[in-house]
C-alpha cells in the first residue's frame, strides 16, 4: 500500500494537518486509468476526481469521435500512407480505442470491418465524391474523401481524440503517484548578498 | 477561420483546465480556483496570439 502526502496548508489554506492519500496498489490503479479514464481513481477511493476525470477525457474522446462521425480513431495498415501517428495519442484512452486494432486486424487479413466500418483504417483505393453543388470527382482515397466531407471537423475530432489520450497520461501519473505538488520557492533566510 | 469553428476550442479549454488543475489538487474547491485560473490564462494566451496572426496577416 502506497502513501502520497500533501503538505499543510497546500489544498486547505488554513489547515495544519498534511493530507494524506491512500494510492493502494499504484501498479492496478495505473492500469486500470489506463483502460478506462477515472477507474483508478474510483479504485483507490478517490471518487470524485474519478468521475471528474471519466467526464473530461471520455467526454472529450466521444464529442471528438461525434465530430468525425467515428472516423478520427482508427490504426493505419502496414505500409500505409499517411502513416495515422495519431493514434498512438488516442491509444492514451485505453479501452475505448482498442477497436480500431480489431478492424485493422480484420482489414489486413482481406475480412469485413465489423459495425459497418466503424473505427477501420481508410481504403487506399479512389473514391466517388460529389460535392455541394452536385460536381462529381474522385477523391485518390478514402482519407481525402473523409477529409473533404467532413471539414473541418475531421482535423477537429482527430485534435480532440488526440488531446483526449494525452490528458489521460496525466490522468495515469496521478493515479500512480497522486497530485503534483507545486510548491512556492521559498526565500533564503539570513546571508547577506 | 470562422467563428463557428472558433467555439470548438471551448469545450477543449474546459476539459483540459480541469483535468491539469486536479493533477495537481486533491479537494474540489482547489481544483476549480485552479481550473479557473488556468482556463483564463489559456483563452488570453490565444487571444494574444491570435491577435498577433491577425497583426502579421494585415501587414503582410
Amino acid at each position: 500500500m502506497a502513501k502520497a502526502v500533501l503538505p499543510a496548508g497546500y489544498d486547505v489554506a488554513d489547515s495544519d494537518q498534511p493530507i494524506e492519500i491512500d494510492l493502494k496498489e499504484p501498479w492496478i490503479a495505473a492500469l486500470l486509468a489506463w483502460l478506462m479514464p477515472g477507474m483508478g481513481h474510483v479504485y483507490q477511493g478517490r471518487t470524485g476526481k474519478g468521475i471528474l476525470f471519466f467526464v473530461c477525457v471520455f467526454g472529450t474522446f466521444v464529442f471528438g469521435m461525434l465530430l468525425g462521425e467515428g472516423k478520427v480513431v482508427y490504426a493505419s495498415l502496414p505500409g500505409q500512407e499517411p502513416w495515422r501517428w495519431q493514434y498512438y495519442c488516442q491509444l492514451g484512452v485505453g479501452l475505448p480505442a482498442m477497436p480500431a486494432l480489431v478492424q485493422r486486424r480484420l482489414v489486413s487479413q482481406d475480412r469485413k470491418p465489423l459495425f459497418d466500418g466503424f473505427m477501420a483504417p481508410p481504403l487506399d483505393t479512389p473514391q466517388p465524391w460529389k460535392d455541394d453543388s452536385g460536381h462529381a470527382s474522385k477523391q485518390p482515397n478514402e482519407l481525402a474523401k473523409w477529409t473533404v466531407a467532413m471539414h473541418p471537423r475531421f482535423e477537429i475530432g482527430t485534435v480532440y481524440t488526440v488531446i483526449a489520450g494525452l490528458l489521460n497520461v496525466l490522468v495515469i501519473c496521478d493515479a500512480y503517484a497522486g497530485p503534483l505538488v507545486l510548491l512556492p520557492k521559498r526565500k533564503e533566510d539570513g546571508g547577506g548578498g | 477561420m470562422t467563428t463557428v469553428t472558433l467555439w470548438y476550442a471551448l469545450p477543449l479549454i474546459v476539459s483540459v483546465s480541469l483535468v491539469c488543475a486536479a493533477t495537481r489538487h486533491e479537494l474540489m474547491r482547489p481544483i476549480m480556483h485552479h481550473a479557473v485560473r488556468f482556463g483564463a490564462w489559456v483563452v488570453a494566451f490565444m487571444a494574444v496570439f491570435m491577435g498577433l496572426l491577425a497583426l502579421l496577416g494585415r501587414l503582410a
